[in-house]
């Protein structure tokens, strides 16, 4: 997060202990107003991909300030046929024009024959879907012209087809294309729940040292058909508890981290979302000095 | 007994997705390893609903013409026949006006196609390419005689939607917060001028044979000859405040003129800005 650009003011410097937030146009208004004290701004790529206007005046103003995060939501990594190449163009002119300290996408895919779905849908972990998605990254590296985190998913389903755990099929695509992770805590308590793990031992098998950013986000509570807990990566709410227990655990492993609040629907009054973060930033400046003890 | 071509497994995911009526393809499974459409129904229910909600983000007045159920059930199915085909949601929705018109159940209903268009044709100004518009004074700068031949260029994020239907009115009463303070008259044609001079996208009224001129000058025509085509389709045609109403709300970029057969038949270079104040 430390990246320096020349007159670069005072918050684009900001440390790793201050949590960012995911930008809501509805919360634009106030953030230029009273210039917040957050870590840096997430934005999803392709809410920022028309040509002109008051999105990208807005988020030029709000970059002045702030470190940027350029998160992808649909570029889907996990196809089986080849990336759209437009698509990955216009991820790359973003790249260019906002010169943004992380850049992420998923591990998933959302388009299939030319048709886009706009969710992140669940891939088998085999051998076949481990070489396209490593093709994938390598070209997503090679066009952008950097290394980006691949986010772990949230899922509701599992595939008989899949030979290998999730973890260690991240583990591989980290060695095989150097790409770094961005480790969303809530995704791993929505799919271990999901799929009755224990998202502690998902967690010990998760290769830590890529993380370069991680998520906190809120999810809904439902049930499956066998009435099992299934629960739904809404980002429509607070943190939940364990999802804060499970956070205060990696921030124990690894120190600091950058770390993102997501709230996406629903969306609440900028305080509550900036008090999510400052909870968040409360827990990495305790990080930050390993002898204080942890409270949330 | 011929069998089905067998699906990839995304293409046997993305098939069941959008045809609820579809069993859950083979091999997805639970926990306990058995097959669970509760689970795989999350999915379609994301894809549906976010889409859902993606379009009533960009026809909010249809939305409150029709009301928030039904219009639900509308772009459900609309979404169903016309998935998008672009990761970028700002453009999706092109066709919804088409779909509108040609939908039996809204027929009594048949101004809500050039509602949705001027919609859409919002949105894409909206998000338009930034330009400045013309400066005034470089019109007033070309010389008398070689006016008649000037043409413009038009701004990126300028759009025209004429209509049979009182179609600026009927947005106007249902979205931007707007309140139906009088009856709309039906029997009222609008057309539609749509320009973002700067970051805020402005609705105008074309008055009388407004359209004609706009129509000949996005066509490359030159000022007389479009102002003549307009005069000639309607005789209230007022030629300075349509063109004083173009210029305001920044329908053109710039401006040549290219003189026909007199001694001035060079290409009068324009002055070249290179940039606007904000
Ligand atoms: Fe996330």
């Amino acid at each position: 997060m430390q990246a320096q650009h020349s007159g670069t003011p005072l918050l684009r410097t900001a440390p790793p202990w201050r949590a960012g937030v995911g930008l809501k146009p509805e919360h634009i208004p106030e953030i230029l107003e009273t210039h917040p004290d957050v870590g840096f701004f997430e934005i999803h790529a392709e809410n920022y991909m028309g040509a002109g206007g008051a999105p990208h005046r807005n988020l030029a103003m709000i970059r002045e300030r702030y470190p940027l995060s350029l998160h992808g939501v649909g570029l889907s990594i996990g196809s089986e046929g080849p990336l759209d190449r437009e698509h990955l163009g216009r991820l790359r002119t973003l790249n260019t024009k906002y010169d943004p300290e992380l850049f992420s996408e998923h591990l998933a895919w959302s388009t299939h024959d030319q048709i886009y779905v706009n969710d992140l849908l669940p891939v088998a972990y085999n051998v076949d879907t481990l070489v396209r998605v490593c093709d994938h990254i390598d070209e997503v590296q090679e066009t952008v012209g950097r290394k980006m985190l691949l986010e772990n998913p949230s899922t509701y389903v599992a595939f008989e087809q899949s030979s290998m755990t999730e973890t260690a099929f991240l583990k591989e695509v980290v060695r095989r294309t150097g790409c770094g992770l961005l480790l969303d805590v809530n995704n791993v308590y929505v799919s271990c729940i999901n799929h009755d793990r224990q998202p502690e031992h998902y967690l010990q098998d998760f290769p830590i040292e890529a993380v370069g950013e991680v998520h906190l986000g809120g999810h809904a509570p439902d049930m499956d058909q066998a009435e099992r807990p299934l629960l739904i990566d809404a980002h429509d709410r607070e943190v939940d508890a364990e999802v804060w227990r499970l956070y205060e655990q990696i921030l124990r492993k690894i120190g600091p981290i950058p770390t993102l609040v997501e709230w996406d629907n629903d969306v609440p009054a900028w305080g509550v979302l900036l008090a999510e973060a400052e909870r968040a930033t409360g827990l990495l400046k305790l990080a930050a000095q390993p002898d204080m003890t942890y409270a949330v | 007994m011929r069998s089905e071509p067998k699906l990839s497994p995304n293409g046997a995911f993305s098939a069941a997705l959008l045809d609820a009526e579809q069993s859950i393809p083979t091999g997805i499974v639970g926990p306990d390893g058995a097959p669970d459409s509760k689970r795989f129904n999350v999915y379609r229910n994301n894809v549906i609903v976010s889409l859902v909600e993606a379009l009533a983000h960009t026809f909010p007045a249809v939305q409150q013409l029709v009301g928030e159920e039904y219009f639900a059930a509308l772009a459900r199915s609309f979404v169903i026949e016309n998935p998008p085909k672009s990761p970028v949601l700002i453009w999706y929705g092109r066709e919804f006006g088409a779909y509108l018109d040609a939908f039996p159940p809204l027929s009594a209903y048949p101004y809500l196609g050039d509602v949705a268009r001027l919609e859409w044709g919002w949105l894409q100004s909206f998000h338009s390419a930034d330009a400045c518009p013309l400066d005034p004074a470089r019109l007033a700068s070309v010389s008398p005689n070689l006016v008649g031949e000037v043409r413009f260029e038009i701004h990126p994020a300028c759009r025209m939607i004429a209509s049979i239907w009182p179609v600026l009115s009927l947005v106007q009463a249902n979205r931007f917060g707007g309140v139906c303070s009088k009856p709309i008259n039906l029997d009222n044609p609008e057309a539609v001028l749509v320009t973002r001079p700067d970051i805020k996208v402005q609705l105008s009224c074309l008055p009388n044979g407004a359209v004609t001129f706009f129509n000949a000058l996005t066509n490359g025509k030159t000022f007389s000859d479009a102002a003549a085509l307009a005069s000639f389709d309607d005789s209230r045609f007022e030629l300075e405040a349509t063109l004083g109403l173009f210029l305001g709300q920044g329908v053109f970029t710039d401006l040549r003129v290219v003189a026909g057969s007199n001694e001035h038949g060079k290409a009068i270079a324009n002055t070249g800005e290179v940039g606007c104040l904000p």
